[in-house]
C-alpha cells in the first residue's frame, strides 16, 4: 500500500503537485517582491530569512501536526490554546515551583500526549464532529491557562539559567556573513527552535512517507470504508493522529516559549488560524488524503513572510497580515474546490 | 413506559439542564442564607428599572438567543456550523460605528437621527454580506463549512479593526445606547431578541421554509430529486446567519455604546454553537427545534451567570463550558447511543440511569 497520492497515477498527481508549485511559486514571488521594494532596508540579508524561520519555529512544529490531522480529514484547532497552556507550564513551573528545565519539558510532552489522547478518543472511537471536540479542547486549554495564573510571566536569566541559555543559545551558520554600520562583519545564526523544527519536519516527512502509519493516515483519509476494508483501524489511526497532533503540538509550545521567553493568557491566539492555513496553502486537502509536509513549510514560510513585509513597511496596521492570510487561505480554499469539481466532471 | 417518552422528548435535555442550574442557584442561596427563591425575584428598582437575577439573564443572554436562531437553521441545512459568528459580531459593530462617527474619528457624543440609522442599516447589510459570502462558499462552491467560515472567524476581527483605524469607536449618544439599554422599565436587548424569535418562528411555522430546511438537511439530494433549491436553501440560512449576528452586533455594541473590535462577541460562537447542541438538536444536520436553542441559549447564560455569582473569573470559565459541551456531544455521540440501548434492553432501570447521567 502506497501513499494515496503516489498510487493514483501521472494524471491525478499533477493536480495536487500543482497546488504545491503555486504554493512554492508563490513564496518566491513574495520574496522576490519583499526583497526590490524592502532591499535598502535590509531585506535581502539572509538573516531576513532566518528570522521567519526564528520566529515561526513552533508554528512549523504545529503545522506538521496539523498537516497529519488533516491527512485523516480532521481539524484540530485546539493547538493555539494547547501552546499557550505549554508555554504557562514551562514559565510557571520554573518560576514558581523552580522545577529543571528538562524536567518541565518532559511534563509539557506528556501534557501534550495525554491531551492528544483524550481529544483522540473522542473523535476516533466516540465518532464526535472533530471540530466540536477540538474546540472544546481549545477552551479548555485556555480556560487551564488561566487557572495556572492570569499574570504575564517571563522566563529570565533568575527563573531558570538552563532555559534561559538555550533560548538565547545561537549557531552562526559559516556563510552569507554581513557588515554591519561599524564594519564588522555579522554572520547569520539560527536558534535551537529552528533546529528542532527543521528535525521534526523531517521525522514526520519520513514518517508519512516511509511507515505503515504514514500511509495508513493517507488511505484513512482518503476513504474511510476503503481503509476499514482493507483491514485498517481506522479508529486507531485517527486517534493516533491526534495525539501526534497534540504531541508535536507540544514540540511547538517549547519552540515557542524558547522565541517568545513569556507566558500569558492569551498568547498564541489565532495560531490555530495560521497553522490551518499553512496547511491549505501547502496543499493538504481539507477533506483529507492529499498533502505533504514540505507544502506545509512553504504555508509557514509564505505566512511568515507576508508578516515580515508588513513589519518592514512599518505603517501597515496590525490586522493586515490577519486579513491577507485569511485572504489567501481563501483563494486557496476556492482553488482546491475547483480542482475537486474538475475531477469530478473528468470522471 | 411514561419516563421512556419523556426523555425522547426534544425539550428533555434543555429543561433538564435549567433545572439543574435553578437547583444549583437555590443551593447556593440556602447556603449563603437568602431565600431559595431569590433567583426568581423580580423588582423595578428606583431609577424605574426593571432588575433580578432572572431579567439579568435574560436580558445578558439575549446575543446568544439571537445567535442561536441562525446557528439552528445553519446547523438543520448543513450539518455543520458558523464559527464566524462572533467576529462578524464585531465586524458589524465596528461597521455601525464606523459610519456612525466618520472613519478614524473615536468619539461622538451628537449624531443626527438620520445617520445612525444610515450606520444601523450598514450594520444589517454588513451582517448579510458576511452571511452571503459564507453561504457562497458552503452551498456553492462545496467547501466544508467550518473551514469556510474559518476565513472570516479570522479576517472579520481584523477587518474591524482596520474599519475603525484600530481605534475604539465610542458613540455616547442615548439614542445609540437604547438597543442594550432600556425602554421604559423593559431591558431593551430582550425586546429584540424575543423579537427575532417570533418573526422566524412564524415564518418557519407559517411557511414551509422550516420543512425545506431539514429536508435538505436530512437528504441534499433526495431533496433536490424533490424538486427543491437545496444550495439555495443553504444559502439562505447562512445569509440569515450573518443577519442575526449583525443583530447581536448591534445590540453587543449598544450595551457599551462603542466599538470595541477585539472583545465584542469573543468566543460567542461557541456559546451560540452550544446552545443549539444544548437545545437537543442534532449536530449532525436535519431536525431542529428552535424553541430548544433558544432555551439552550439562555441556560448557558444562566451558567455563566451563576459561574460569576459563584465568584468563578471569566478567564476561567471557559474551561467549565467546555467540560458541558464535551459531555453533551458525548451523551449525543452514535457509539455512546448505541451501547446505551443495548444495556436499556438488557437493564432497564441500568439504562436509564446512563441516560440521565
Amino acid at each position: 500500500m502506497k501513499p494515496a497520492n503516489a498510487v493514483k497515477g501521472r494524471k491525478q498527481m499533477n493536480g495536487n503537485t500543482l497546488l504545491l508549485i503555486i504554493t512554492i511559486v508563490l513564496f518566491v514571488i513574495l520574496y522576490a517582491g519583499g526583497c526590490i521594494v524592502y532591499g535598502s532596508k535590509g531585506f535581502t540579508n539572509l538573516q531576513t530569512f532566518l528570522n521567519i524561520l526564528i520566529s515561526n519555529a513552533g508554528l512549523i512544529c504545529v503545522a506538521c501536526g496539523m498537516t497529519c490531522v488533516m491527512l485523516t480529514g480532521g481539524i484540530d484547532i485546539s493547538v493555539g490554546s494547547l501552546v499557550a497552556l505549554d508555554c504557562m507550564l514551562l514559565a510557571y513551573g520554573m518560576g514558581k515551583w523552580h522545577m529543571s528545565a528538562p524536567v518541565m519539558c518532559l511534563i509539557v510532552l506528556a501534557v501534550g500526549l495525554i491531551f492528544g489522547l483524550v481529544q483522540g478518543f473522542c473523535v476516533g472511537y466516540l465518532e464526535i464532529q472533530p471540530f466540536i471536540v477540538s474546540m472544546a479542547g481549545m477552551f479548555f486549554a485556555r480556560g487551564m491557562t488561566a487557572v495556572i495564573s492570569t499574570d504575564q510571566l517571563s522566563i529570565t536569566q533568575d527563573t531558570n539559567a538552563a532555559f534561559y541559555s538555550w533560548a538565547n543559545w545561537r549557531l552562526n551558520l559559516p556563510f552569507g556573513g554581513v557588515l554591519n554600520r561599524k564594519g564588522v562583519l555579522i554572520m547569520p545564526y539560527i536558534r535551537v527552535g529552528v533546529i528542532i523544527s527543521l528535525l521534526v519536519l523531517i521525522v514526520i516527512f519520513l514518517v508519512l512517507r516511509y511507515t505503515k502509519f504514514g500511509r495508513s493516515l493517507y488511505a484513512v483519509g482518503g476513504s474511510e470504508q476503503s481503509a476499514a476494508m482493507m483491514g485498517l483501524n481506522v479508529k486507531k489511526t485517527k486517534m493516533k493522529a491526534y495525539i501526534l497532533s497534540s504531541f508535536l503540538c507540544s514540540i511547538g509550545g517549547i519552540c515557542y516559549c524558547l522565541n517568545t521567553q513569556a507566558a500569558s493568557v492569551s498568547q498564541a491566539t489565532g495560531l490555530e488560524m495560521s497553522a490551518i492555513a499553512s496547511a491549505v496553502i501547502g496543499g493538504t486537502l481539507l477533506t483529507g488524503g492529499v498533502g505533504n509536509v514540505i507544502g506545509t513549510l512553504f504555508g509557514v514560510l509564505i505566512n511568515g513572510t507576508i508578516a515580515s513585509i508588513v513589519q518592514f513597511n512599518g505603517k501597515l496596521a496590525s490586522s493586515w497580515p490577519n486579513i491577507l492570510t485569511a485572504a489567501l487561505l481563501c483563494f486557496f480554499i476556492v482553488l482546491q474546490s475547483v480542482f475537486a469539481f474538475l475531477k469530478e466532471k473528468k470522471k | 413506559m411514561k419516563s421512556k417518552k419523556l426523555t425522547q422528548n426534544p425539550l428533555f435535555l434543555p429543561l433538564v439542564c435549567v433545572l439543574l442550574v435553578l437547583a444549583v442557584n437555590a443551593v447556593y442561596d440556602l447556603s449563603q442564607g437568602k431565600a431559595f427563591y431569590e433567583f426568581f425575584i423580580t423588582v423595578i428598582n428606583d431609577q424605574g428599572l426593571l432588575t433580578g437575577r432572572l431579567v439579568t439573564i435574560l436580558n445578558r443572554g439575549s446575543e446568544v438567543a439571537i445567535l442561536a436562531i441562525g446557528m439552528t437553521l445553519v446547523v438543520s441545512a448543513s450539518a455543520g456550523t458558523d464559527i464566524s459568528v462572533g467576529s462578524v459580531m464585531s465586524l458589524c459593530a465596528s461597521f455601525c460605528c464606523m459610519l456612525v462617527a466618520g472613519f478614524g474619528v473615536s468619539s461622538v457624543d451628537d449624531v443626527a437621527i438620520p445617520r445612525l440609522l444610515l450606520g444601523l442599516l450598514g450594520a444589517l447589510v454588513m451582517g448579510c454580506i458576511c452571511g452571503a459570502f459564507n453561504g457562497t462558499l458552503v452551498a456553492y462552491l462545496n467547501i466544508q463549512p467550518m473551514v469556510a467560515t474559518l476565513i472570516l472567524w479570522s479576517a472579520a476581527r481584523a477587518i474591524g479593526l482596520l474599519l475603525c483605524n484600530n481605534l475604539i469607536v465610542y458613540v455616547r449618544t442615548d439614542a445609540y445606547g437604547v438597543f442594550g439599554g432600556y425602554i421604559g422599565f423593559l431591558p431593551t436587548p430582550i425586546l429584540i431578541a424575543a423579537v427575532c424569535i417570533a418573526v422566524v418562528s412564524l415564518v418557519l411555522k407559517k411557511t414551509a421554509m422550516g420543512m425545506y430546511i431539514q429536508s435538505v438537511g436530512i437528504n441534499k439530494k433526495a431533496s433536490r430529486i424533490a424538486g427543491l433549491n437545496s444550495k439555495r436553501i443553504i444559502f439562505m440560512c447562512y445569509l440569515l446567519c450573518g443577519l442575526c449576528a449583525g443583530i447581536a452586533g448591534i445590540v453587543a455594541s449598544s450595551r457599551i455604546t462603542s466599538a470595541d473590535s477585539n472583545n465584542i462577541g469573543l468566543n460567542m460562537e461557541l456559546d451560540a454553537i452550544l446552545a443549539v447542541a444544548l437545545g437537543g438538536n442534532s449536530l449532525g444536520g436535519g431536525k431542529f427545534n428552535l424553541a430548544g436553542s433558544i432555551i439552550g441559549a439562555y441556560t448557558i447564560q444562566a451558567i455563566t451567570t451563576t459561574m460569576y455569582n459563584l465568584g468563578v473569573s471569566s478567564a476561567v470559565a471557559p474551561v467549565f463550558k467546555a467540560v458541558v459541551v464535551i459531555v453533551i456531544v458525548v451523551i449525543q455521540a452514535p457509539p455512546v447511543k448505541n451501547w446505551v440501548r443495548k444495556h436499556t434492553a438488557a437493564r432497564p432501570a441500568a439504562g436509564k440511569e446512563a441516560a440521565h447521567a
